[in-house]
């Protein structure tokens, strides 16, 4: 139920953003995350975008579960 | 699908249940919270792959699961409204109520549509102007802000046709209601991921410091689920309990302050009723006076007759985490998700579709 998905941003329009799901395109709400831009990955739920996706925070937390991953080889 | 096959590495899996094995001397009984990292849980047999000491349970986070049965009546009932379009997400579907379902209503006639967002069904209301069009307002706060955003959208548009029945509920306060029953010995809680990106970790705080219980906030995906197991069993080693975020991409201390905003503006909280565990104080969502034209509670007189239980139906006990489905009669012989007798069998994230799903029951 509380399922969101990453969605690819490839345009904004007002409140509206096209985006892009596993290749498939859709019109979402962006009223939850005005600051979107082109580019940006959000967490999609319900067609509204309840969160931009923090890159450099998805690679940080890569880097760990590999350091994570050698401590323990 | 990037930012989620980065997370489904096997190899790195491997090694973190290796390091999760060496790391855990002590007993860590964690509970996830949430129906959708059950379902991760039950899929990748996370379970099966983590060492003797550490003791996973189920949570009552499925807002399918914990909607009671008063309030899917009123919603079956106010479907028989004449004029009234009921939409709703598909999962309240095949829930039974007290004597129906939404599904059974629409086969007798209801005018009962299957919406994905709160967008579908604001757009039936503008399509629709003759009819009145209610929204069934369930979900956790990751959804109630998407709700608060279709009420502000139709109040901008002046859709006049366009109704909540607002049924919300928030995790924080059941999760304390739960600790407080004192039923549930914990050292550790996998807190949700999505409701967590709208509310921030911070309204986890009082887990650690007023029970002493750790917390990590997980994402949805396998590395996701045991990058939050080695925190908490590291939490444990070490006896330091505290606030922990493990899916950072997604989630911020101070959450969303849009989302927060909104859902601020349209609803105020108010008790609520969980299937299971009764009636919680400030755990529920209802719409500010201001907003009152658009809450189906207000608007329409619904009577949706007695409520009664299904006979010999655990989903209140599993949800509160004290029995298993395991340990239900009608599991798998009576009970399954062609005939769900109760919520947890016919929600994909309830507790006994995941453990019908997965075969949890031949543990």
């Amino acid at each position: 139920m509380c399922l969101a998905i990453p969605a690819l941003v490839k345009s904004v329009t007002g409140q509206e953003a096209e985006v892009e799901v596993g290749g498939v395109g859709r019109r979402i709400s962006i009223a939850l995350t005005p600051e979107v831009k082109v580019g940006d990955y959000v967490l999609l739920h319900t067609g509204y975008s309840i969160n931009v996706i923090d890159a450099g925070e998805a690679e940080e937390t890569l880097k760990l579960l590999r350091e994570l991953a050698e401590e323990s080889a | 699908m990037r930012y989620v096959d980065e997370y489904r590495d096997p190899e790195l899996g491997k090694r973190l249940v290796d390091r999760i094995h060496k790391l855990s001397t002590r007993p860590a009984r964690i509970m996830e919270f949430c129906g959708g990292h059950t379902v991760t849980i039950f899929k990748h047999g996370i379970r099966q792959l983590l060492p003797p000491t550490v003791e996973m349970l189920s949570g009552p986070g499925c807002p399918v699961c914990v909607t009671a049965n008063a309030e899917l009546d009123k919603a079956i009932a106010l479907a028989k409204e004449p004029g009234v379009i009921l939409a709703t997400f598909g999962d309240m579907l095949k829930v039974p109520g007290s004597r129906s379902s939404l599904q059974q209503a629409k086969a007798e006639g209801g005018d009962i549509r299957v919406v994905y967002s709160t967008r579908d069904a604001l757009a039936m209301a503008r399509d629709n102007p003759d009819k009145r069009v209610v929204f069934l307002g369930i979900g956790f706060e990751t959804t109630a802000p998407t709700v608060a955003a279709s009420v502000l959208q139709a109040e901008a548009e002046a859709i006049h046709n366009y109704f909540v029945l607002p049924l919300h509920k928030l995790c924080p306060p059941v999760i304390k209601a739960l600790l407080d029953s004192g039923e549930v010995r914990l050292d550790g809680l996998i807190c949700p991921g999505h409701v967590s990106a709208v509310i921030g970790s911070r309204p986890w705080g009082f887990i650690p410091t007023g029970y002493g219980i750790g917390c990590v906030v997980s994402g949805f995906e396998p590395l996701d689920i045991l990058l939050s197991v080695e925190m908490l069993v590291a939490q444990v080693e070490r006896g330091e309990p505290k606030v922990e975020i493990a899916y950072r991409r997604g989630v911020k201390p101070e959450g969303n302050p849009q989302a927060l905003r909104l859902m601020a503006t349209v609803f105020e909280e108010s008790q609520a009723t969980w299937r299971g565990i009764g009636t919680v104080p400030q755990s529920g969502l209802k719409l500010r006076e201001k907003y009152r034209s658009f809450d189906a509670e207000a608007q329409f007189q619904i009577d949706p007759g007695p409520t009664l239980e299904p006979a010999g139906c655990l989903c209140g006990d599993i949800l509160r985490a004290v029995k298993t489905p395991l340990d239900c009669k009608l599991f798998r012989r009576v009970c399954t998700p062609e005939h769900p007798v109760g919520p947890c069998m016919v929600s994909s994230e309830g507790s006994c579709a995941a453990y019908y799903q997965y075969g949890a029951d031949h543990e």
